[in-house]
Protein backbone atom coordinates (compact mmCIF):
# COMPACT_ATOMS: atom_id res chain seq x y z
CA UNK A 1 0.00 0.00 0.00
CA UNK A 2 1.74 3.34 -1.17
CA UNK A 3 0.24 6.41 1.12
CA UNK A 4 0.86 9.98 0.22
CA UNK A 5 0.46 12.17 3.09
CA UNK A 6 0.95 16.15 3.23
CA UNK A 7 0.70 19.00 5.89
CA UNK A 8 0.02 22.59 4.96
CA UNK A 9 -0.98 23.88 8.22
CA UNK A 10 2.21 26.37 8.71
CA UNK A 11 4.78 28.10 6.92
CA UNK A 12 5.88 24.62 6.46
CA UNK A 13 4.54 22.71 3.13
CA UNK A 14 5.22 18.57 3.44
CA UNK A 15 4.55 15.76 1.55
CA UNK A 16 5.59 12.05 1.82
CA UNK A 17 5.22 8.38 0.47
CA UNK A 18 5.50 5.61 2.58
CA UNK A 19 4.38 1.70 1.55
CA UNK A 20 4.26 -0.67 4.35
CA UNK A 21 8.09 -0.69 5.12
CA UNK A 22 9.05 1.98 4.48
CA UNK A 23 9.38 5.37 4.06
CA UNK A 24 10.15 6.21 0.32
CA UNK A 25 10.46 10.06 0.00
CA UNK A 26 9.85 13.11 1.83
CA UNK A 27 9.88 17.05 0.80
CA UNK A 28 9.52 19.69 3.04
CA UNK A 29 9.82 23.46 2.42
CA UNK A 30 9.70 26.20 5.05
CA UNK A 31 8.91 28.99 3.44
CA UNK A 32 6.92 32.29 2.58
CA UNK A 33 3.41 31.26 2.87
CA UNK A 34 3.73 29.62 -1.04
CA UNK A 35 1.97 26.48 -0.70
CA UNK A 36 -0.67 26.98 -3.62
CA UNK A 37 2.22 27.68 -6.07
CA UNK A 38 4.36 25.03 -4.69
CA UNK A 39 2.17 21.79 -3.34
CA UNK A 40 1.49 20.21 -6.66
CA UNK A 41 4.66 20.82 -7.85
CA UNK A 42 5.93 19.06 -4.84
CA UNK A 43 4.04 16.35 -4.83
CA UNK A 44 5.20 15.91 -8.85
CA UNK A 45 8.71 15.85 -8.19
CA UNK A 46 8.41 13.07 -5.58
CA UNK A 47 6.89 11.09 -7.72
CA UNK A 48 8.69 11.40 -10.53
CA UNK A 49 11.85 10.68 -7.98
CA UNK A 50 10.40 7.59 -7.55
CA UNK A 51 9.28 6.64 -11.03
CA UNK A 52 5.49 6.44 -9.39
CA UNK A 53 2.77 7.68 -10.72
CA UNK A 54 -0.19 10.35 -8.31
CA UNK A 55 -2.79 6.68 -10.01
CA UNK A 56 -0.35 4.27 -7.95
CA UNK A 57 -1.32 5.90 -4.56
CA UNK A 58 -3.67 3.77 -2.52
CA UNK A 59 -4.40 5.98 0.08
CA UNK A 60 -4.27 9.84 0.93
CA UNK A 61 -3.43 11.19 4.24
CA UNK A 62 -3.78 14.88 5.11
CA UNK A 63 -3.26 17.13 7.61
CA UNK A 64 -6.80 18.81 8.86
CA UNK A 65 -5.56 20.88 11.21
CA UNK A 66 -5.60 23.35 13.56
CA UNK A 67 -3.26 25.85 11.74
CA UNK A 68 -3.09 28.05 9.11
CA UNK A 69 -7.11 28.32 7.73
CA UNK A 70 -5.98 29.00 4.20
CA UNK A 71 -3.04 26.22 4.38
CA UNK A 72 -5.42 23.82 5.96
CA UNK A 73 -7.75 24.17 2.78
CA UNK A 74 -4.86 23.99 0.17
CA UNK A 75 -3.89 20.95 1.29
CA UNK A 76 -7.42 19.71 2.01
CA UNK A 77 -8.65 20.51 -1.44
CA UNK A 78 -5.56 18.96 -2.93
CA UNK A 79 -5.98 15.53 -1.29
CA UNK A 80 -9.51 15.60 -1.69
CA UNK A 81 -9.35 16.17 -5.17
CA UNK A 82 -6.89 13.53 -5.65
CA UNK A 83 -9.06 10.98 -3.60
CA UNK A 84 -12.22 11.63 -5.97
CA UNK A 85 -10.82 11.23 -9.37
CA UNK A 86 -9.23 7.96 -8.07
CA UNK A 87 -11.65 7.21 -5.92
CA UNK A 88 -9.25 5.94 -3.34
CA UNK A 89 -9.90 6.47 0.56
CA UNK A 90 -9.00 9.37 2.30
CA UNK A 91 -7.63 10.02 6.39
CA UNK A 92 -7.50 13.51 7.97
CA UNK A 93 -5.12 13.60 10.49
CA UNK A 94 -4.58 16.36 13.41
CA UNK A 95 -1.43 18.27 12.98
CA UNK A 96 -0.80 18.47 16.60
CA UNK A 97 -0.95 14.55 16.62
CA UNK A 98 1.26 14.50 13.88
CA UNK A 99 4.09 16.39 15.90
CA UNK A 100 3.60 14.50 18.80
CA UNK A 101 4.34 11.70 16.75
CA UNK A 102 7.62 13.23 16.08
CA UNK A 103 8.64 12.42 20.11
CA UNK A 104 7.79 8.74 21.01
CA UNK A 105 9.24 9.42 24.34
CA UNK A 106 8.35 7.89 27.54
CA UNK A 107 6.41 11.47 29.12
CA UNK A 108 4.29 14.16 28.71
CA UNK A 109 4.68 15.18 24.67
CA UNK A 110 3.08 19.03 24.27
CA UNK A 111 3.01 19.94 20.43
CA UNK A 112 2.08 23.90 19.85
CA UNK A 113 1.24 25.63 16.93
CA UNK A 114 1.16 29.20 16.63
CA UNK A 115 -2.48 31.25 17.01
CA UNK A 116 -1.08 34.40 16.86
CA UNK A 117 -2.20 37.26 19.54
CA UNK A 118 -0.21 35.06 22.33
CA UNK A 119 -2.51 31.79 21.72
CA UNK A 120 -1.58 28.59 20.92
CA UNK A 121 -3.47 25.46 19.08
CA UNK A 122 -2.21 22.81 21.32
CA UNK A 123 -3.14 19.28 23.25
CA UNK A 124 -1.68 17.37 25.50
CA UNK A 125 -0.64 13.84 25.00
CA UNK A 126 0.96 10.67 26.67
CA UNK A 127 2.37 7.71 24.86
CA UNK A 128 0.77 4.11 26.47
CA UNK A 129 2.27 0.92 24.91
CA UNK A 130 3.76 2.35 21.89
CA UNK A 131 0.60 4.64 21.42
CA UNK A 132 -0.37 8.47 21.73
CA UNK A 133 -2.96 8.83 23.89
CA UNK A 134 -4.90 12.12 24.37
CA UNK A 135 -4.49 13.41 27.73
CA UNK A 136 -5.63 16.49 26.70
CA UNK A 137 -8.12 17.46 23.52
CA UNK A 138 -7.18 19.71 21.07
CA UNK A 139 -7.83 23.77 21.52
CA UNK A 140 -6.54 27.06 20.96
CA UNK A 141 -5.26 28.32 24.48
CA UNK A 142 -3.79 31.56 25.92
CA UNK A 143 -0.11 30.80 26.80
CA UNK A 144 -0.79 31.48 30.36
CA UNK A 145 -4.00 28.76 30.72
CA UNK A 146 -1.63 26.24 28.65
CA UNK A 147 1.43 27.00 31.51
CA UNK A 148 -0.86 26.56 34.52
CA UNK A 149 -2.17 23.02 33.04
CA UNK A 150 1.37 22.18 32.08
CA UNK A 151 2.55 22.87 36.09
CA UNK A 152 0.80 19.33 36.77
CA UNK A 153 3.55 18.03 34.78
CA UNK A 154 6.62 16.85 36.18
CA UNK A 155 8.55 16.32 32.82
CA UNK A 156 7.68 17.07 29.55
CA UNK A 157 8.45 17.68 25.95
CA UNK A 158 7.58 20.40 23.79
CA UNK A 159 7.39 20.93 20.08
CA UNK A 160 5.75 23.12 17.16
CA UNK A 161 6.39 26.70 15.90
CA UNK A 162 4.85 27.77 19.25
CA UNK A 163 7.59 26.39 21.65
CA UNK A 164 10.13 28.98 18.79
CA UNK A 165 8.05 31.78 19.86
CA UNK A 166 7.48 31.45 23.53
CA UNK A 167 10.74 29.29 24.46
CA UNK A 168 11.78 32.17 27.12
CA UNK A 169 8.16 32.05 28.52
CA UNK A 170 8.38 28.21 28.78
CA UNK A 171 11.35 28.33 30.71
CA UNK A 172 10.89 31.39 32.61
CA UNK A 173 7.76 29.30 33.92
CA UNK A 174 8.81 25.53 33.92
CA UNK A 175 11.93 25.54 34.62
CA UNK A 176 13.72 22.28 34.46
CA UNK A 177 10.33 20.29 33.55
CA UNK A 178 10.14 21.20 30.16
CA UNK A 179 12.43 19.74 27.33
CA UNK A 180 12.60 20.82 23.78
CA UNK A 181 12.23 18.87 20.84
CA UNK A 182 15.22 19.36 18.01
CA UNK A 183 15.38 21.30 15.02
CA UNK A 184 14.05 18.75 13.09
CA UNK A 185 11.31 17.68 15.40
CA UNK A 186 9.77 20.58 15.76
CA UNK A 187 8.02 20.86 12.25
CA UNK A 188 5.61 18.72 11.04
CA UNK A 189 6.61 15.93 9.37
CA UNK A 190 4.63 14.20 5.91
CA UNK A 191 5.86 10.93 7.23
CA UNK A 192 4.12 10.95 10.43
CA UNK A 193 0.80 11.97 8.72
CA UNK A 194 1.68 9.38 6.32
CA UNK A 195 2.21 6.66 9.59
CA UNK A 196 -0.79 7.85 11.36
CA UNK A 197 -3.23 7.75 8.23
CA UNK A 198 -1.89 4.32 7.92
CA UNK A 199 -2.62 3.45 11.88
CA UNK A 200 -6.15 4.89 11.52
CA UNK A 201 -7.28 3.61 7.99
CA UNK A 202 -6.26 0.04 9.83
CA UNK A 203 -7.89 0.96 12.76
CA UNK A 204 -11.15 1.70 10.36
CA UNK A 205 -11.08 5.01 10.11
CA UNK A 206 -11.93 6.03 6.32
CA UNK A 207 -12.73 9.93 5.26
CA UNK A 208 -15.33 11.02 2.90
CA UNK A 209 -13.46 13.23 0.08
CA UNK A 210 -17.30 15.05 -0.27
CA UNK A 211 -17.33 15.36 3.10
CA UNK A 212 -13.63 16.05 4.46
CA UNK A 213 -13.29 19.63 6.05
CA UNK A 214 -10.16 20.75 8.05
CA UNK A 215 -10.73 21.24 11.81
CA UNK A 216 -10.47 25.11 12.24
CA UNK A 217 -11.11 25.11 15.75
CA UNK A 218 -12.29 29.01 15.84
CA UNK A 219 -15.18 30.51 14.31
CA UNK A 220 -14.57 33.40 11.61
CA UNK A 221 -13.94 36.33 13.32
CA UNK A 222 -17.51 37.56 11.59
CA UNK A 223 -19.11 34.70 13.57
CA UNK A 224 -17.66 35.16 16.84
CA UNK A 225 -18.97 38.62 16.12
CA UNK A 226 -22.38 38.20 15.58
CA UNK A 227 -22.94 35.73 18.00
CA UNK A 228 -21.65 38.10 20.53
CA UNK A 229 -24.48 40.71 18.86
CA UNK A 230 -27.08 38.11 19.43
CA UNK A 231 -25.98 37.36 23.12
CA UNK A 232 -25.81 41.05 24.15
CA UNK A 233 -29.26 41.75 22.10
CA UNK A 234 -31.22 38.87 23.57
CA UNK B 1 -13.45 19.33 -26.34
CA UNK B 2 -14.82 18.33 -22.97
CA UNK B 3 -13.55 21.26 -20.49
CA UNK B 4 -14.22 21.28 -17.00
CA UNK B 5 -14.48 24.24 -15.03
CA UNK B 6 -14.40 25.59 -11.55
CA UNK B 7 -15.19 28.96 -10.23
CA UNK B 8 -14.97 30.08 -6.38
CA UNK B 9 -13.62 33.60 -6.75
CA UNK B 10 -16.99 34.61 -4.18
CA UNK B 11 -19.71 33.26 -2.42
CA UNK B 12 -20.59 30.96 -5.59
CA UNK B 13 -19.04 27.76 -5.56
CA UNK B 14 -20.15 26.39 -9.40
CA UNK B 15 -18.67 23.64 -11.29
CA UNK B 16 -20.09 22.83 -15.69
CA UNK B 17 -19.16 20.78 -18.58
CA UNK B 18 -18.81 22.31 -21.56
CA UNK B 19 -18.19 21.15 -24.84
CA UNK B 20 -15.99 23.18 -27.29
CA UNK B 21 -16.41 26.18 -25.82
CA UNK B 22 -19.75 27.08 -26.60
CA UNK B 23 -22.02 24.36 -25.45
CA UNK B 24 -23.37 23.57 -21.86
CA UNK B 25 -23.60 20.26 -20.64
CA UNK B 26 -23.96 21.13 -16.90
CA UNK B 27 -23.60 23.99 -14.69
CA UNK B 28 -24.12 23.62 -11.18
CA UNK B 29 -23.89 26.21 -8.98
CA UNK B 30 -24.14 26.07 -4.92
CA UNK B 31 -24.81 29.74 -3.98
CA UNK B 32 -23.71 30.59 0.14
CA UNK B 33 -25.98 34.13 -0.50
CA UNK B 34 -28.62 32.84 2.69
CA UNK B 35 -25.63 32.65 5.25
CA UNK B 36 -23.91 35.83 3.91
CA UNK B 37 -27.18 37.65 3.96
CA UNK B 38 -27.00 38.13 7.92
CA UNK B 39 -23.70 39.68 7.78
CA UNK B 40 -24.82 41.93 5.54
CA UNK B 41 -22.58 41.50 2.52
CA UNK B 42 -19.51 38.09 1.48
CA UNK B 43 -17.60 36.95 4.66
CA UNK B 44 -14.66 35.84 3.19
CA UNK B 45 -13.25 33.20 5.68
CA UNK B 46 -17.13 31.86 5.67
CA UNK B 47 -17.16 31.81 1.96
CA UNK B 48 -13.46 29.82 1.44
CA UNK B 49 -14.97 27.47 4.28
CA UNK B 50 -18.32 26.33 2.65
CA UNK B 51 -16.09 26.32 -0.66
CA UNK B 52 -14.44 23.31 0.86
CA UNK B 53 -17.39 21.52 2.26
CA UNK B 54 -18.89 21.83 -1.22
CA UNK B 55 -16.48 21.89 -3.97
CA UNK B 56 -16.81 17.97 -4.62
CA UNK B 57 -20.23 17.46 -4.47
CA UNK B 58 -20.51 20.30 -7.00
CA UNK B 59 -18.09 18.60 -8.97
CA UNK B 60 -19.89 15.22 -9.01
CA UNK B 61 -22.96 16.87 -9.77
CA UNK B 62 -21.63 18.25 -12.80
CA UNK B 63 -19.97 15.28 -14.32
CA UNK B 64 -23.14 13.32 -13.60
CA UNK B 65 -25.67 16.31 -15.23
CA UNK B 66 -23.08 16.34 -17.94
CA UNK B 67 -23.54 12.40 -17.92
CA UNK B 68 -19.73 11.83 -18.41
CA UNK B 69 -16.82 11.00 -16.09
CA UNK B 70 -13.44 12.40 -14.97
CA UNK B 71 -11.61 9.91 -18.00
CA UNK B 72 -14.22 11.87 -20.97
CA UNK B 73 -12.61 15.58 -19.68
CA UNK B 74 -10.00 17.08 -21.90
CA UNK B 75 -8.95 20.06 -19.69
CA UNK B 76 -9.60 21.95 -16.47
CA UNK B 77 -10.61 25.68 -16.65
CA UNK B 78 -10.22 27.53 -13.28
CA UNK B 79 -10.88 30.87 -11.97
CA UNK B 80 -7.41 32.27 -11.20
CA UNK B 81 -8.78 36.03 -10.29
CA UNK B 82 -9.49 38.51 -9.60
CA UNK B 83 -11.56 37.54 -6.00
CA UNK B 84 -11.09 37.00 -2.61
CA UNK B 85 -7.78 34.90 -1.95
CA UNK B 86 -8.65 32.54 0.27
CA UNK B 87 -12.18 31.41 -2.08
CA UNK B 88 -9.95 31.46 -5.04
CA UNK B 89 -7.25 29.30 -3.56
CA UNK B 90 -10.08 26.31 -2.80
CA UNK B 91 -11.24 25.86 -6.11
CA UNK B 92 -7.72 26.58 -7.62
CA UNK B 93 -5.90 23.84 -5.63
CA UNK B 94 -8.88 21.56 -6.65
CA UNK B 95 -8.40 22.38 -10.22
CA UNK B 96 -4.30 21.66 -9.98
CA UNK B 97 -4.99 18.77 -8.45
CA UNK B 98 -7.29 17.31 -10.84
CA UNK B 99 -5.40 18.62 -13.77
CA UNK B 100 -2.38 16.99 -12.55
CA UNK B 101 -4.45 13.38 -11.37
CA UNK B 102 -5.91 13.26 -14.73
CA UNK B 103 -2.88 14.20 -16.55
CA UNK B 104 -4.85 16.88 -19.02
CA UNK B 105 -4.24 20.70 -19.64
CA UNK B 106 -5.15 23.11 -16.96
CA UNK B 107 -6.00 26.44 -17.77
CA UNK B 108 -6.06 29.77 -15.35
CA UNK B 109 -8.81 31.85 -16.34
CA UNK B 110 -9.21 35.57 -15.66
CA UNK B 111 -13.32 35.68 -14.05
CA UNK B 112 -13.86 39.38 -16.18
CA UNK B 113 -12.75 37.35 -19.35
CA UNK B 114 -15.82 34.46 -18.06
CA UNK B 115 -18.19 36.97 -17.96
CA UNK B 116 -17.65 38.14 -20.82
CA UNK B 117 -17.58 34.61 -22.48
CA UNK B 118 -20.93 33.99 -21.09
CA UNK B 119 -22.04 35.50 -23.91
CA UNK B 120 -20.90 33.14 -26.73
CA UNK B 121 -22.52 30.19 -24.87
CA UNK B 122 -26.05 32.50 -24.85
CA UNK B 123 -25.28 33.31 -28.37
CA UNK B 124 -23.61 30.65 -30.44
CA UNK B 125 -23.01 32.69 -33.44
CA UNK B 126 -21.97 36.15 -31.49
CA UNK B 127 -18.17 36.78 -32.72
CA UNK B 128 -15.12 39.14 -31.67
CA UNK B 129 -14.94 42.05 -32.00
CA UNK B 130 -17.33 44.48 -30.60
CA UNK B 131 -17.97 46.95 -28.02
CA UNK B 132 -18.21 44.98 -24.09
CA UNK B 133 -19.55 46.16 -21.23
CA UNK B 134 -19.12 44.49 -17.67
CA UNK B 135 -20.57 45.19 -14.48
CA UNK B 136 -21.07 43.44 -11.48
CA UNK B 137 -20.54 44.13 -7.71
CA UNK B 138 -17.05 44.29 -8.06
CA UNK B 139 -16.33 45.11 -11.31
CA UNK B 140 -17.22 48.38 -13.72
CA UNK B 141 -14.96 47.27 -16.93
CA UNK B 142 -16.16 49.18 -20.59
CA UNK B 143 -13.85 47.12 -23.34
CA UNK B 144 -13.12 46.75 -26.85
CA UNK B 145 -13.22 42.94 -27.51
CA UNK B 146 -11.03 42.42 -30.15
CA UNK B 147 -10.61 38.74 -30.38
CA UNK B 148 -11.37 35.84 -27.90
CA UNK B 149 -8.70 36.17 -25.59
CA UNK B 150 -7.73 39.87 -26.70
CA UNK B 151 -9.75 43.02 -25.33
CA UNK B 152 -8.72 46.61 -24.78
CA UNK B 153 -9.43 48.39 -21.82
CA UNK B 154 -10.68 51.88 -22.17
CA UNK B 155 -12.32 52.44 -19.19
CA UNK B 156 -12.74 51.47 -15.66
CA UNK B 157 -15.01 52.63 -12.54
CA UNK B 158 -12.65 55.20 -10.17
CA UNK B 159 -14.27 54.48 -6.95
CA UNK B 160 -17.35 51.89 -6.27
CA UNK B 161 -18.14 49.31 -8.92
CA UNK B 162 -21.76 49.81 -10.53
CA UNK B 163 -23.72 46.64 -8.70
CA UNK B 164 -21.52 48.03 -5.22
CA UNK B 165 -23.04 51.49 -5.74
CA UNK B 166 -26.34 49.03 -6.28
CA UNK B 167 -26.06 47.21 -2.57
CA UNK B 168 -24.70 50.14 -0.71
CA UNK B 169 -27.92 52.10 -1.73
CA UNK B 170 -30.10 49.12 -1.25
CA UNK B 171 -28.72 49.23 2.15
CA UNK B 172 -29.44 52.49 3.39
CA UNK B 173 -32.75 51.70 1.52
CA UNK B 174 -33.57 48.99 4.19
CA UNK B 175 -33.64 45.99 1.36
CA UNK B 176 -31.71 43.20 1.69
CA UNK B 177 -28.30 41.90 0.68
CA UNK B 178 -27.80 41.67 -2.54
CA UNK B 179 -30.24 45.13 -3.24
CA UNK B 180 -29.13 44.88 -6.74
CA UNK B 181 -32.52 43.04 -8.29
CA UNK B 182 -34.50 44.65 -5.41
CA UNK B 183 -33.65 48.31 -6.81
CA UNK B 184 -34.76 46.98 -10.30
CA UNK B 185 -37.77 45.83 -8.99
CA UNK B 186 -38.83 48.99 -7.20
CA UNK B 187 -37.51 51.06 -10.49
CA UNK B 188 -39.96 49.94 -12.15
CA UNK B 189 -42.90 50.87 -9.85
CA UNK B 190 -41.28 54.51 -9.42
CA UNK B 191 -41.05 57.83 -11.23
CA UNK B 192 -37.21 58.28 -12.72
CA UNK B 193 -37.65 62.02 -12.88
CA UNK B 194 -39.30 62.52 -9.35
CA UNK B 195 -35.55 63.25 -7.73
CA UNK B 196 -32.25 64.77 -9.58
CA UNK B 197 -29.45 62.63 -8.56
CA UNK B 198 -26.21 64.03 -10.15
CA UNK B 199 -24.45 62.12 -13.22
CA UNK B 200 -20.97 61.90 -13.04
CA UNK B 201 -19.03 61.69 -16.91
CA UNK B 202 -15.84 62.38 -15.77
CA UNK B 203 -13.25 64.77 -18.26
CA UNK B 204 -15.03 64.58 -22.16
CA UNK B 205 -12.36 62.19 -23.13
CA UNK B 206 -13.00 59.51 -20.34
CA UNK B 207 -14.22 56.21 -20.83
CA UNK B 208 -13.95 55.69 -17.21
CA UNK B 209 -17.19 56.01 -14.42
CA UNK B 210 -17.76 57.36 -10.85
CA UNK B 211 -20.63 56.30 -8.52
CA UNK B 212 -19.23 57.07 -5.19
CA UNK B 213 -20.51 60.59 -5.37
CA UNK B 214 -23.97 59.15 -6.78
CA UNK B 215 -24.13 56.67 -3.73
CA UNK B 216 -23.58 59.90 -1.70
CA UNK B 217 -26.03 62.10 -2.93
CA UNK B 218 -28.56 59.39 -2.12
CA UNK B 219 -27.76 58.77 1.66
CA UNK B 220 -27.73 62.96 1.61
CA UNK B 221 -31.12 62.94 0.40
CA UNK B 222 -32.45 60.13 2.77
CA UNK B 223 -30.98 61.57 5.66
CA UNK B 224 -32.32 65.44 4.55
CA UNK B 225 -35.86 63.58 3.90
CA UNK B 226 -35.76 61.98 7.38
CA UNK B 227 -35.01 65.57 8.92
CA UNK B 228 -37.45 67.15 7.24
CA UNK B 229 -39.70 64.19 8.47
CA UNK B 230 -40.56 63.45 4.96
CA UNK B 231 -42.22 60.36 3.70
CA UNK B 232 -39.87 58.55 1.60
CA UNK B 233 -41.22 57.31 -1.45
CA UNK B 234 -38.67 53.63 -2.11
CA UNK B 235 -39.73 53.70 -4.98
CA UNK B 236 -39.13 56.56 -6.41
CA UNK B 237 -35.56 57.14 -4.89
CA UNK B 238 -34.73 53.27 -6.65
CA UNK B 239 -36.25 54.63 -9.98
CA UNK B 240 -34.13 57.85 -10.10
CA UNK B 241 -30.78 56.40 -8.53
CA UNK B 242 -31.19 53.27 -11.02
CA UNK B 243 -31.33 55.83 -13.59
CA UNK B 244 -28.54 57.99 -13.14
CA UNK B 245 -26.69 55.06 -13.05
CA UNK B 246 -28.08 53.75 -16.28
CA UNK B 247 -27.38 57.02 -18.08
CA UNK B 248 -23.94 56.93 -17.80
CA UNK B 249 -23.36 53.08 -18.15
CA UNK B 250 -25.23 53.71 -21.94
CA UNK B 251 -24.13 56.63 -22.84
CA UNK B 252 -20.65 55.94 -22.54
CA UNK B 253 -20.97 52.56 -23.87
CA UNK B 254 -22.96 53.75 -26.76
CA UNK B 255 -20.22 56.65 -27.08
CA UNK B 256 -17.45 53.69 -27.51
CA UNK B 257 -19.31 52.09 -30.09
CA UNK B 258 -19.82 54.64 -32.36
CA UNK B 259 -16.41 55.89 -32.10
CA UNK B 260 -14.90 52.40 -32.92
CA UNK B 261 -17.54 51.99 -35.47
CA UNK B 262 -18.90 48.60 -33.29
CA UNK B 263 -22.13 47.83 -34.70
CA UNK B 264 -22.11 45.69 -31.52
CA UNK B 265 -22.61 45.83 -27.27
CA UNK B 266 -22.21 42.91 -25.38
CA UNK B 267 -23.33 43.38 -22.10
CA UNK B 268 -21.70 40.74 -18.89
CA UNK B 269 -21.62 40.31 -15.27
CA UNK B 270 -24.10 40.47 -12.84
CA UNK B 271 -25.56 43.84 -12.98
CA UNK B 272 -26.43 42.66 -16.84
CA UNK B 273 -29.15 41.04 -15.41
CA UNK B 274 -31.17 44.27 -14.47
CA UNK B 275 -34.12 44.84 -16.84
CA UNK B 276 -33.86 48.15 -16.70
CA UNK B 277 -30.03 48.45 -18.13
CA UNK B 278 -31.52 45.98 -20.57
CA UNK B 279 -34.27 47.28 -21.84
CA UNK B 280 -32.64 51.25 -22.38
CA UNK B 281 -29.48 49.44 -24.06
CA UNK B 282 -31.91 47.62 -26.50
CA UNK B 283 -34.22 50.90 -26.68
CA UNK B 284 -31.31 53.13 -27.81
CA UNK B 285 -29.83 50.06 -30.01
CA UNK B 286 -32.76 50.23 -32.34
CA UNK B 287 -32.55 54.04 -32.77
CA UNK B 288 -29.07 53.55 -33.81
CA UNK B 289 -28.72 50.31 -35.44
CA UNK B 290 -26.65 48.46 -32.61
CA UNK B 291 -27.36 44.72 -31.86
CA UNK B 292 -27.43 44.45 -28.04
CA UNK B 293 -26.38 40.83 -26.36
CA UNK B 294 -26.77 39.84 -23.03
CA UNK B 295 -26.46 36.58 -21.27
CA UNK B 296 -29.80 34.52 -19.49
CA UNK B 297 -29.94 35.58 -15.51
CA UNK B 298 -28.36 32.49 -15.18
CA UNK B 299 -24.73 33.23 -17.19
CA UNK B 300 -25.00 36.88 -15.40
CA UNK B 301 -24.63 35.88 -12.53
CA UNK B 302 -21.17 33.80 -11.19
CA UNK B 303 -20.79 30.36 -12.54
CA UNK B 304 -18.59 28.10 -14.01
CA UNK B 305 -19.77 27.45 -17.60
CA UNK B 306 -18.46 31.02 -18.55
CA UNK B 307 -14.94 29.76 -16.72
CA UNK B 308 -14.91 26.60 -19.38
CA UNK B 309 -15.79 28.98 -22.27
CA UNK B 310 -13.15 31.05 -21.33
CA UNK B 311 -10.68 27.84 -20.80
CA UNK B 312 -11.67 26.51 -23.82
CA UNK B 313 -10.39 30.15 -25.86
CA UNK B 314 -7.47 30.20 -24.04
CA UNK B 315 -6.61 26.91 -24.65
CA UNK B 316 -6.83 27.13 -28.41
CA UNK B 317 -4.41 30.47 -28.05
CA UNK B 318 -2.01 28.55 -26.45
CA UNK B 319 -2.61 30.16 -23.45
CA UNK B 320 -1.92 26.94 -20.90
CA UNK B 321 -0.96 26.91 -17.19
CA UNK B 322 1.73 25.52 -14.64
CA UNK B 323 1.22 23.65 -11.90
CA UNK B 324 2.65 26.56 -10.00
CA UNK B 325 -0.36 28.54 -11.20
CA UNK B 326 -1.44 30.87 -8.23
CA UNK B 327 -4.21 32.58 -7.20
CA UNK B 328 -3.74 36.25 -8.30
CA UNK B 329 -7.14 38.60 -6.23
CA UNK B 330 -6.40 41.48 -8.05
CA UNK B 331 -5.85 40.31 -11.25
CA UNK B 332 -6.20 42.97 -13.98
CA UNK B 333 -7.16 42.25 -17.36
CA UNK B 334 -4.33 42.64 -19.15
ZN1 LIG C 1 -18.41 37.90 -11.27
Amino acid sequence: MNILGLDTSTMMATCAVINEERLLGEYSLNQDMSHSEKLVPMIKEILDGLNMKIGDIDLYGVAIGPGSFTGLRIGAATMKAFAHVFNKPMVGVSTLEALAYNLPHNEIVVPMIDARRNRVYTAIYSWEDGMLKEVMAPDVLPMEDLIKRLMDFDELVVNGNGTLIHRELLEKSLGKRVRFATMGQNMCRAASICELARIKYDGGQVDDYFTLAPEYLRESQAQRELREKERQNS
Amino acid sequence: MLTLAIESSCDETACAVIKDGREVLSNIISSQIDIHRKFGGVVPEIASRKHIEAINNIIQEALDEANCKFEDIDMIGVTQGPGLIGALLVGLSTAKALAYGLDIPLIGVNHIHGHICANFIEHRDLEPPFTCLVVSGGHTYLLNVRDYTDFELVGRTRDDAAGEAFDKVARSLGLPYPGGPHIDRLAKEGDKDSISFPRVYLEDDSYDFSFSGLKTAVLNYLNQEKQKGQEISIENVAASFQQAVLDILVDKSFKLANETGSKKIVLAGGVAANQGLREMMEERGTKEGIQIYYPSRILCTDNAAMIGSAAYYNYRKGLISGLSLNAEPNLGLN
